[in-house]
């Protein structure tokens, strides 16, 4: 699979790749015997691909169908939640099985989904072919991070068949709700353990993405012309590399007390239940940028492709970027303002200020858009989506920074419909926004245009439905984790308003499989650059070659393909020396 | 490697002061020592980074003007496939189940995980499976 470029403004597609060249069987993780192969690498087929591949193409889309697995699972488990909250003194589960219900759908959705979709999945694919690398920088351990993770991620989703169930104090894990005597089990340990597991594959990741993008940039791709999805894994890198080892370092120490007797959590042996919570949220703070960073990233991809602009105000971003990521490590007590023992003013003033740069992103997509030729297909529709929902998410959380606020709504719905707007914002509008833009990428082939709106608005739709009659539950004092209530309470509208939702998002879910299918059974033939995008993936074949380019162009600003198909809207980035504009395309020299 | 030295401290710098400014608004040492360990985590490899951006030739990566034939040659060795990964992955899952069902599990996670480590180093110094 060779890029053969004739002229300079169109790249020749590949020849088509029909039903018989790549049958609906050689895309599940086992089967990616037809994709990455260069000439003159012959790599082992089938599933020992699947197992024995360092390519980062193959582990990325182990990656995201893992992922997405796990999303379909996480999902069912919060439809069954709804479904048991849609009526007061409602029976459907009991209530051990709701609290592991709820419990393992926050762990799944964000550990196991949210972050190894974007940084395992997306960034893994994408960015070595966005900065021109043939690779990423430590191949094996690249293939490690996966193993570790879908051993973590295998350890999570069975522990509901141990004794005792799975884990059930929630996501957040508080001492002493976790300790031996009040979670007692094997489902408990396993939660924690799968924790280690997947952290190590984050942190390994983490190293990874930061080592590609210092030190695998082509010739010319400078660290001010890196397009900004890879700027945000490379921020999005180091903040796994501070978050994540102090997770680490806490379910250690959470083991020792269930196990070994030690008395870090607990009050009776001298220990502090609250230094878990402050271990748990200086991970997880960082950890809900670790999640929204690389979908910002996404974004300001994706918002100039169908714009067909350049990206409004690129330092800005970049900047942006690197002051939320910065603030996102200041303000972990912000989730503790109801213990009494933080302060207040401080982490008030630091989560005020996350504002500021997110409201310079915002600005910034905006100023993209402005006076552009917009397109509305499915990856900008989603995108656009993005917008509004994190909208929402992030004014009801500039509300909650403030403590007297945060004092009242504290743990109840309102808090719910926040952090499910910010990261359903983020992980699946976005998300999807980035899967139906690359996808062609991937595979070669497009997805359909009809099914892909399809799932938009009804996924759109069905959003609002089930979170905005949550805020209203929080104000009027429905608690969060509660398995039912009464029918004197008044909640019964609102809740049944929020089930009815939640089951048009799973509905929309149905269009994306559909559409799926569809690709694998009618194909229809991508094209190396569908989006006429602007960065340097679009460059290299559909899917790429082993090692991805054949050629590259000469990289003279932050969207070198771009400049390669209209010379005449190029922006001239050359410092003095002009003589190499003549070079049009060179070819890459084979990595040894 | 310059701008990435100066990113690098940049970050190590913010979260030192972050930290003065906590430990004497605060009072509260776990944060206090964990904003110190992100400090280090920044100021460590970004000074190392800084000191080698002043002594060495500039990547190609950074250079604006250069050519993709600047950066002709190997670029570093990328093994192609290898199955010791997944023996390691498999270890470490078994090395963690151990923890929760007992010892009888550690010889199976011990044996695929020295597998992996051998079968690791050796597959590098005949330079891999290319």
């Amino acid at each position: 699979m060779t890029t053969t470029i004739e002229s300079p403004d169109r790249i020749e597609p590949e020849e088509p790749g029909g039903p018989d060249a790549h049958g609906p069987g050689s895309h599940g993780p086992g089967g990616n015997g037809h994709d990455g192969e260069h000439a003159h690498h012959e790599g082992p087929k089938g599933i020992l691909n699947w197992l024995t591949s360092t390519d980062h193409k193959v582990i990325g889309k182990s990656y995201m169908i893992t992922s997405l697995v796990l999303f379909f699972i996480s999902g069912a488990m919060a439809l069954v939640i709804r479904a048991q909250l849609a009526n007061p003194t409602s029976s459907l589960v009991n209530f051990q099985t709701y609290n592991e219900l709820f419990t393992m759908h926050g762990s799944l959705m964000l550990y196991l989904f949210a972050g190894p979709f974007a940084f395992g999945g997306l960034a893994n694919y994408i960015v070595p072919l966005q900065v021109g690398a043939p690779d990423m920088a430590y191949p094996r351990l690249n293939a490690l991070s996966y193993w570790l993770y879908l051993g973590g991620s295998s350890l999570m989703t069975l522990s509901f068949m141990v004794a005792g169930g799975a884990a059930s104090f929630g996501w957040v894990a508080y001492a002493p709700l976790s300790n031996a005597i009040n979670s007692p089990g094997a489902g408990t340990d396993m939660w924690l353990l799968s924790l280690g597991l997947t952290g190590f594959s984050a942190i390994f990741t983490g190293v990874n993405l930061v080592a590609t993008i210092f030190y695998l940039r082509a010739p010319g791709m400078t660290m001010f012309r890196v397009p900004i999805f890879s700027w945000n894994m490379l921020v999005t890198g180091i903040l796994i590399l501070i978050a994540f080892p102090v997770l680490f370092g806490a379910a250690v120490l959470l083991y020792c007390d269930r196990h070994f007797g030690t008395h870090i959590y607990t009050v009776s042996g001298g220990g502090v239940p609250v230094l878990w919570q402050h271990l748990f949220w200086f991970f997880g703070h960082p950890e809900v940028y670790i999640l929204a960073l690389p979908y910002f990233g996404l974004v300001t991809e994706i918002i100039p492709a169908f714009s067909r602009k350049p990206l409004f105000g690129y330092r800005g971003m970049v900047f942006a970027t690197l002051s939320i990521a910065a603030l996102s490590t200041g303000v972990w007590a912000h989730h503790m303002f109801t213990t009494g023992v933080v302060l207040l003013p401080f982490f008030s003033l630091l989560s005020y200020l996350i504002a500021v740069p997110t409201g310079i992103k915002f600005f910034n997509w905006i100023g993209t858009m402005w006076g552009g030729q917009l397109s509305f297909q499915t990856p900008m529709l989603f995108s656009m989506g993005f917008l509004f929902a994190f909208l929402m998410g992030g004014v009801t959380g500039v509300l909650l920074a403030s403590p007297p606020v945060d004092f009242m709504t504290h743990d109840t719905y309102f808090v719910v419909a926040h952090f499910h707007q910010v990261l359903i914002g983020t992980t699946v509008f976005a998300g999807f926004a980035g899967f139906y833009f690359w996808y062609p990428k991937m595979y070669g082939r497009m997805l359909n245009e009809r099914l892909g709106k399809l799932h938009f608005w009804t996924l759109f739709i069905g959003f609002w439905i089930t979170f905005v009659p949550q805020y209203l539950l929080g104000l009027r004092g429905m608690p969060r984790r509660i398995a039912d209530y009464l029918p004197t309470n008044g909640w019964t509208f609102l809740n049944e308003m929020s089930t009815v939702g939640a089951m048009i998002i799973g509905i929309s879910f149905l269009f994306f499989l559909a559409n799926l299918v569809t690709s694998w059974r009618r194909p229809v033939v991508a094209g190396d650059n569908p989006w006429d995008g602007g960065g340097l993936e679009w460059f290299t074949s559909s899917p790429p070659p082993h090692h991805n380019f054949t050629h590259l162009p000469p990289i003279r600003s932050e969207r070198p393909t771009w400049d390669y198909n209209h010379p005449e809207h190029r922006k001239d980035e050359s410092h003095g020396d002009k003589r190499h504009r003549e070079h049009e395309q060179e070819t890459v020299g084979a990595p040894s | 490697m310059r701008v990435n030295g100066a990113f690098l401290a940049a970050i190590g710098v913010f979260f030192a002061v972050i930290a003065v400014v906590y430990w004497f608004t605060a009072y509260e040492a776990a944060g206090f020592l964990m904003l110190i360990g992100s400090a280090l985590l920044g100021l460590l490899p970004g000074g190392y980074y800084l000191w080698w951006a002043a002594r060495m030739k500039p990547l190609e990566g950074d250079e604006p003007d250069a050519t993709v034939s600047d950066g002709a040659g190997a670029i570093d060795a990328f093994p192609g496939s290898s199955i010791w990964p997944f023996l390691l992955g498999m270890g470490a899952m078994f090395a963690t189940l151990t923890f929760v069902f007992g010892l009888w599990l550690a010889p199976i996670a011990a044996a695929l995980g020295f597998s992996a480590v051998i079968g690791g180093v050796l597959e590098s110094r005949r330079g891999g499976a290319v």
